[in-house]
């Protein structure tokens, strides 16, 4: 094939190198933790189990490891993004496909069929998920599931993968401290303490103690409130109580005060599972998310379906499970269903009052339209007197927890991150996501601030933003970035040849300047601009 | 309905375009033989390097022109009939004007070296260029090894760029320092230390002598002005550039180095205009020159060209200087004017971090004190602060004593406005 016919730059440029021989030792290496537990799967028992996951675990990590000493350590310090368009893996070529078709096919083995990980009902487990006994063991006391094996394959990736992206970015002490705070949050909250806090199921008094990974909140958590849930919190005294009060004060104190003084970031690029792991191992493919106006309106269309649908699954879940005898318990199931309308009606007409000139015109009828929506089903219930809204809460519960839970958060939104990048769940998907940027979009401190005219248009922050907000349009106008899907990750600020992006929180007065007149011309212009817009 | 040609789809013959679209409803034609759409051509290198794909440098998608009814006309302009208000095309078509901006921008300055139009010899300016160097170099086996002629900004991009194929560079640069005549000494001897760190072979007071060509036309290897022999697959000349008019030598419109414009950005002829890197002051504002090849001077003329077209006649009358610039990794700023070689009523002040790769000088009056212009690298500042302080001519005290209210490093970072504070009173407080 003749390489200088192609004129397509974007298809003949080549990348920089092949692998340096750090690099492929360590790929080595890293393939061989990996084929260990390959081999597990396929029923090949191992007479050691704890020093066999040992190793495979230990060769995992250092081959991630060794892999980005040999990508960065002797390069100076700076942005890196070398060949990233150029390399299969990283611009949707041969190896992108492999490994995305490959995430998928786990996502589907891992939440459809466990059994062939080797989850065994009956009698001890098989497969890789044997594998994992011994460490279970050690921090709950119990049994591996297929869970625990993808937690621990979870945090190794958001360890091991964090440690590359630090380096990736060790100039930018905003990208480590970020990066460090995501470890800690998978290490510790997301995987360590609630597998030992499984220990206090032993006790009668705890035994019914739910599973609480406590950075999980709500509409994320999206099962907080189920039967079994809450009915285990109220079950084990003040422990369970104190629990039970941190998913609700998580929800209507602690984040909006957070998301207030810091925006949505504090959650989503420096505490969460989902945006550690988009944030570390995800990092390579943050440059593929779609910038059109077209995926903007997908975006904010499904994102804030997905919330009114999270809302109606778990008014009408917790409404199921209610007594309308209002003498067995102060909440029954008219005092809740009033007071999830009054609260929602409340809400919309505070913000209709307050920040009606902030929302768009696509925003105001989805706005109206979703609280119709739900308002209605609530008096459909009442009129018809069916048993919730027309449809059966469990149905509800389990259509969301297949077609979000699943198929939206694991197996698109992560296995198909080689493809259409790293953060589609939280753009497209999350709830969370949602509620958080509406709070940070109608009342926060946060945004990104733009250098008065030093913009060149280059796009680099717009390729590079894992979010496909168009950083560009905004700085070279020179007005501040406030955006509700913004996760504050900080890499456009980064990658940014001319320092035109800051991340700042600041107070909330004057934080949307669409008046922003770029500078360099003598004050005329300026005065020019303001009196045409009168 | 008035028809507005504009000749050249660079930054400003974009802006003029999309401000006249903002102000009325005029018939606005933007001619381009370059590019069908808009992109921005300082971020050419980060395809080449990989960083993002052509198509990633255009501002606006693709259905942008025609929804707000902008004509994009692919073509090459040869010359301009002034009097039929007329421009001829290469293939012959016509296209009438009432009103024409020429926006056509420069081209890389060839000095008549021997050899300098040999293949494998290249600028890097517009798309082509790319294109060009996509085939000259596509990697280290085809170009083992590239000659840069010229220290400056496009020098230093292209020798990064090549280095992220691992391409061997040599930079040839005539003066003592590198960019001397923009950078005082500190900075030029900054960034030259860390150009070496790169693996840049950086040849300082060297110029080019004549380019050697093989038995087939192709550049082979150069000869600098010290006589010695450096073999090489490619020659970046990137000694400047210089207004991109041939095209409009046999036409009645006043050029000299570019065309030639008055405050309010008029040719000669009454119905045309010339903005951008083409366009020639005869009256530059303040110390400015007379040709300025920088994005933001060209997006500033076009912002102003259109309110004159729009009725509102306005001179082009810029603000503070600044301009910005990356070094491989460093970043830098300037705002204001801070010359290479002080001016006799300029005193500067001076900081650099012990890692070297940061650094700030303040230029002052000597007499009254005032901030004249500041250069960082390695720093962030806000450009409203400086523009405010430099216009409102603030002593150099009160700026230095000021400069984290300046401040624009992302969180976090690591601020040395006290050490720079202790700097200056030491070199200028405590004498």
């Amino acid at each position: 094939m003749n390489n200088t016919v192609q004129r397509n730059m974007s298809l003949s440029g080549e990348p920089p190198v092949a692998l340096n021989t750090i690099q492929k030792f360590s790929v080595l290496l890293g393939m061989f933790g990996l084929g260990v537990l390959l081999l597990a799967l396929f029923n090949v028992s191992f007479p050691n189990k704890t020093t066999w996951l040992t190793i495979s675990l230990s060769a995992i990590t250092l081959g991630i490891v060794i892999f980005s000493y040999g990508a960065y350590a002797d390069r100076s310090a700076g942005i890196k993004n070398d060949g990233v368009w150029q390399k299969s893996i990283s611009s949707r070529g041969f190896l992108a496909w492999l490994l995305g078709i490959a995430l998928t096919g786990f996502y589907i083995v891992l939440y459809f069929f466990p059994q062939y990980l080797g989850l065994r009902n009956e009698g001890d487990n098989v497969g890789v998920i044997a594998l994992f006994d011994p460490l279970s063991y050690f921090l709950s006391g119990n049994p591996a599931s297929q869970w625990f094996v993808y937690g621990t394959l979870y945090t190794i990736a958001i360890f091991a993968f964090g440690i590359k992206f630090i380096w990736k970015y060790r100039h930018n002490r905003y990208e480590i401290l970020r990066t460090i705070s995501v470890m800690f949050f998978q290490t510790s909250f997301a995987f360590i303490i609630p597998e030992v806090m499984a220990r206090l199921k032993k006790s009668e008094a705890y035994k019914d103690i739910p599973y609480y990974d406590l950075k999980n909140i709500w509409p994320l958590n999206y099962n907080n409130f189920q039967q079994y849930r809450v009915d285990g919190f109220i079950s084990s005294g003040d422990i369970g109580m104190a629990l039970l009060a941190f998913g609700i004060l998580s929800i209507f104190v602690i984040t909006p005060v957070l998301t207030y003084f810091y925006g949505k970031r504090w959650y989503c690029s420096w505490v969460c599972g989902c945006g550690g792991l988009a944030e570390t191992s995800g990092d390579s493919f943050r440059h593929l998310s779609d910038k059109s106006l077209f995926a903007w309106k997908v975006e904010r269309w499904v994102v804030h379906s997905v919330l009114v649908f999270v809302v109606l699954m778990t008014t009408a879940v917790i409404h199921s499970y209610l007594s309308y005898d209002a003498s067995k318990y102060w909440l029954n199931k008219d005092l809740f269903l009033i007071g999830v309308g009054v609260f929602l009606g409340l809400l919309f007409a505070i913000i209709w009052y307050f920040k009606k000139e902030e929302l768009q015109k696509d925003a105001r009828y989805g706005a109206i339209g979703y609280l119709a929506i739900t308002l209605g089903l609530i008096a459909i219930h009442y009129l018809s007197g069916s048993s919730v809204f027309i449809f059966n809460p469990e149905t509800l519960r389990s259509t969301y927890g297949f077609l979000i839970g699943s198929i939206f958060s694991g197996v698109i939104g992560t296995g198909f991150y080689p493809i259409f990048g790293n953060r589609v769940w939280c753009r497209f998907g999350c709830p969370m996501a949602a509620i958080l940027g509406l709070q940070q979009r109608l009342f926060s401190k946060f945004r990104i601030t733009t250098n008065g005219g030093q913009c060149i248009s280059c796009g680099n922050c717009s390729t590079y933003c894992e979010m496909g907000i168009d950083v560009r349009a905004y700085a070279q106008k020179g007005e501040n970035i406030v955006r509700a899907s913004c996760v504050g990750c900080g890499i456009c600020s980064a990658v940014c040849p001319r320092g035109v992006l800051k991340l700042e929180n600041d107070k909330p007065k004057g934080r949307i300047n669409s008046d922003a007149v770029l500078l360099g011309n003598d004050v005329d212009l300026l005065d020019l601009v303001k009196q045409n817009k009168n | 309905m008035k028809h507005i040609v504009i000749i050249g789809n660079g930054i400003a013959g974009i802006t003029a375009a999309r401000h006249i679209r903002k102000l009325s409803d005029y018939k606005i034609s933007v001619i381009s033989a370059e590019s069908q759409y808009f992109f921005s051509r300082t971020a050419l290198m980060y395809v080449y390097m990989g960083h993002m794909k052509f198509e990633h440098t255009q501002p606006y998608e693709n259905w942008f022109w025609k929804k707000n009814d902008i004509d994009l006309i692919e073509g090459y302009v040869n010359s301009i009939d002034t009097d039929a208000n007329k421009l001829i095309f290469e293939d012959g078509h016509h296209l009438n004007y009432d009103d024409l901006i020429i926006a056509c921008g420069s081209k890389p300055n060839k000095f008549g070296w021997l050899g300098e139009d040999l293949n494998g010899v290249q600028g890097l300016y517009s798309k082509q260029d790319l294109e060009l160097l996509e085939e000259n170099a596509p990697n280290k086996e085809v170009c083992k090894r590239a000659v840069i002629i010229g220290g400056g900004l496009i020098g230093i991009e292209l020798a990064e760029m090549l280095r992220t194929r691992e391409i061997l560079v040599t930079m040839l640069v005539r003066e003592k320092n590198f960019w001397g005549g923009i950078l005082p000494e500190g900075e030029a001897t900054l960034v030259a230390n860390h150009i070496r760190e790169h693996h840049i072979d950086l040849q300082l007071e060297t110029e080019l002598k004549e380019i050697i060509s093989d038995d087939k036309g192709k550049a082979t290897a150069v000869i600098t002005s010290k006589g010695e022999r450096i073999d090489c697959d490619l020659v970046g000349l990137t000694a400047g550039v210089s207004p991109a008019i041939d095209f409009l030598k046999n036409s009645s419109i006043e050029i000299g180095k570019g065309v030639k414009v008055n405050k309010y950005l008029e040719t000669n002829i009454s119905n045309i205009y010339a903005i951008g890197d083409c366009a020639e002051q005869m009256e530059p504002t303040g110390l400015r020159k007379p040709v300025e090849a920088v994005w933001y001077t060209g997006r500033m003329m076009g912002e102003v060209v259109a309110q004159t077209i729009c009725g509102n006649k306005m001179p082009y009358n810029p603000g503070v200087w600044f301009n910005s610039a990356k070094f491989l990794d460093i970043e830098y700023q300037t705002y204001g004017w801070v010359w290479a070689k002080p001016k006799d009523y300029e005193k500067q002040f001076y900081w650099e971090h012990p890692d070297g790769k940061k650094c700030i000088r303040i230029s002052f009056h000597k007499d009254s004190n005032a901030i004249l212009g500041i250069n960082t690298f390695g720093i962030r500042l806000s450009h409203e602060k400086f523009d405010q302080w430099i216009s409102e001519e603030k002593d150099v005290a009160f700026v230095v004593q000021n400069l984290n209210q300046a401040h624009f490093d992302p969180e976090f970072y690591k601020k040395y406005y006290s050490e720079i504070k202790r700097t200056f009173d030491n070199q200028f407080q405590s004498a």
